[in-house]
């Protein structure tokens, strides 16, 4: 399978099963997009016509170059993967999304947790059930070395103190149990202060920081509870700690709302605010949201995310780059077929676990009783709705199987797909269209700069 | 004339043994809300060495 793409005033052919990337020019751009399914003297014909002065010899030459290129498995290479992915085991647990918080000090208006509650009642995480979690993730990490916690909400840093004893227990709990324990912190920003920073400084391997971007955008959503803005009173709290990270890891995350289809404004914004590294997600809404996302919006969005890339390249050619989360790519490297075929691991090596100790195969679960899998305490209980929702990945998912961008992304979201088509081993259709349009400005960059 | 440029690239059809699975949980890096994987990092080195 190849996936022939024009951007950036570039040809690029990727060749799927590989990954292998190509750029190429118009003649063999046409050439590649027909050989499998024209004669050579098809191709050869059509080439010819297209593009004058163009002579046999030119033809059998490109020929060859696309046969070398086939025989080393570079160019329409078969499938590998797919056998891999046939004798897959779930694995044990790696990560846990702890809601330390089911409260929030903003009411943000798309908020998918319902204002920090979930649909449920508020709370907050004691240090009893953190410490539990901490040790179910252990029990249930057989044979992995890295763990990954998050802490989210609500918002977390209404419960600092416990976050800070269960880092600290976390930590004496490491060398005994062979476990490398990595946090991160998902923060809408308001409480951060010189101890917050600190803090994340020394035990936080990366902050995830709630900014839409221009003040209007991010004060048309993002308000108090009295119905206020927030830019200005977030925005220093947030240059504070980015500053102090020193090198460690942070992400200016904003939301993309159909009130902001022209976000590259916002992530613009974001940029010039002197943030180098910045995540933008569509909003998760259902339909009759006023404020969501719909496939009539797809071309605004793909036009946006390539005039985002153009201007990122022109940028970082100007020295004053940064970095945008979706266009990150590692082509040659990256990670190893368990994540490319299954994902987060939603369920299976990922779960979320609530103020009272109740776990969900994640945190867009969480409320939703229905998919509650059991507790720290007991386990896992409902086995099967972890095996249901553990066993999709890019080769069961019928839609998956025959996409091209199936090896980056992994499947997309199961909360997604279950909000947008009520069916976890379904997918959401719009996301697959922006997660495709994406990779194609992530690899069109690279080739650009290659 | 040369009218393709290959890119390096890692050789995805390489990769039959399925990996070590140490990187990080895609979700829990920035997004929260997809759990796409072009822009993880592979940590099999960093397992490795500190095992």
């Amino acid at each position: 399978m190849i996936h022939c793409f024009k951007l950036g005033g570039i040809n690029i052919v990727l060749d799927v099963n590989s990954g292998s990337v190509h750029k190429v020019d118009d003649v063999a751009y046409d050439a590649i997009s027909m050989f499998e399914i024209s004669s050579k003297e098809e191709i050869v014909c059509s080439l010819k016509s297209k593009y004058e002065g163009l002579t046999d010899e030119d033809a059998n030459e490109l020929f060859s170059e696309i046969e070398g290129l086939k025989q080393c498995n570079k160019l329409f290479s078969p499938d590998k993967v797919a056998s891999v992915a046939a004798g897959r085991q779930v694995g044990s647990l790696k990560a846990m999304c702890m809601n330390v918080a089911h409260v929030c000090n903003m009411e943000c208006s798309y908020c998918f947790a319902g204002r920090g509650a979930y649909g449920a009642g508020e709370g907050l995480m004691s240090l009893e059930v953190g410490k539990r979690a901490i040790d179910f993730l252990v029990e249930h990490s057989d044979g992995r070395k890295n763990l990954d916690v998050d802490f989210f909400g609500g918002e977390p840093l209404l419960n600092f103190e416990v976050v800070k004893d269960i880092v600290k227990y976390a930590r004496t709990i490491e060398q005994g149990s062979g476990k490398k324990f990595r946090f991160t912190l998902t923060t809408n920003g308001l409480l951060i202060d010189e101890d917050v920073i600190d803090f994340a400084h020394r035990e936080i391997h990366n902050v995830v920081l709630s900014l839409d971007g221009r003040p209007e955008t991010n004060d048309m959503h993002r308000k108090s509870p009295e119905g206020m803005g927030s830019y200005d009173l977030i925005l220093p709290k947030l240059q504070k700690m980015v500053s102090e990270r020193r090198g460690k890891g942070y992400y200016i995350r904003g939301t993309i709302t159909s009130k902001n289809l022209d976000f590259v404004n916002d992530i613009l914004h974001v940029a010039d605010l002197g943030f180098a590294e910045i995540s933008f997600e569509p909003v998760v809404a259902k339909d009759e949201e006023p404020y969501s996302l719909r496939m009539d919006d797809l071309p605004k969005l793909s036009g946006q995310y390539e005039a985002l890339a153009v201007e990122m390249l022109k940028r970082r050619k100007e020295g004053r780059g940064f970095s945008f989360y979706h266009f990150n790519i590692d082509l040659t490297g990256g990670p190893c077929v368990h994540k490319r075929i299954a994902g987060c691991g939603v369920a299976a090596e990922y779960v979320a676990v609530t103020p009272s100790g109740s776990l969900y195969p994640c945190h867009q679960f969480v409320g939703d009783e229905q998919f509650e899998l059991g507790d720290i305490w007991r386990g896992i209980t409902n086995g099967a709705l972890r095996d249901e929702i553990g066993k999709w990945n890019i080769y069961s998912r019928e839609e998956c199987a025959g996409c091209w961008a199936k090896m980056y992304c992994a499947g997309g979201c199961a909360a997604n797909a279950y909000n947008d088509c009520g069916f976890v081993g379904g997918v959401y259709a719009l996301g697959c269209e922006i997660f495709k349009k994406r990779l194609e400005c992530a690899i069109m960059m690279k080739v650009a700069e290659a | 004339m040369n009218r393709i440029v290959t890119m390096e690239t890692r050789d995805l059809s390489s990769l039959t043994d399925g990996g070590c699975g140490e990187c990080q949980t895609s979700c829990q890096s920035a997004c929260k809300t997809s759990c796409g994987v072009a822009n993880q990092q592979c940590e099999h080195h960093d397992a490795n060495s500190e095992r």
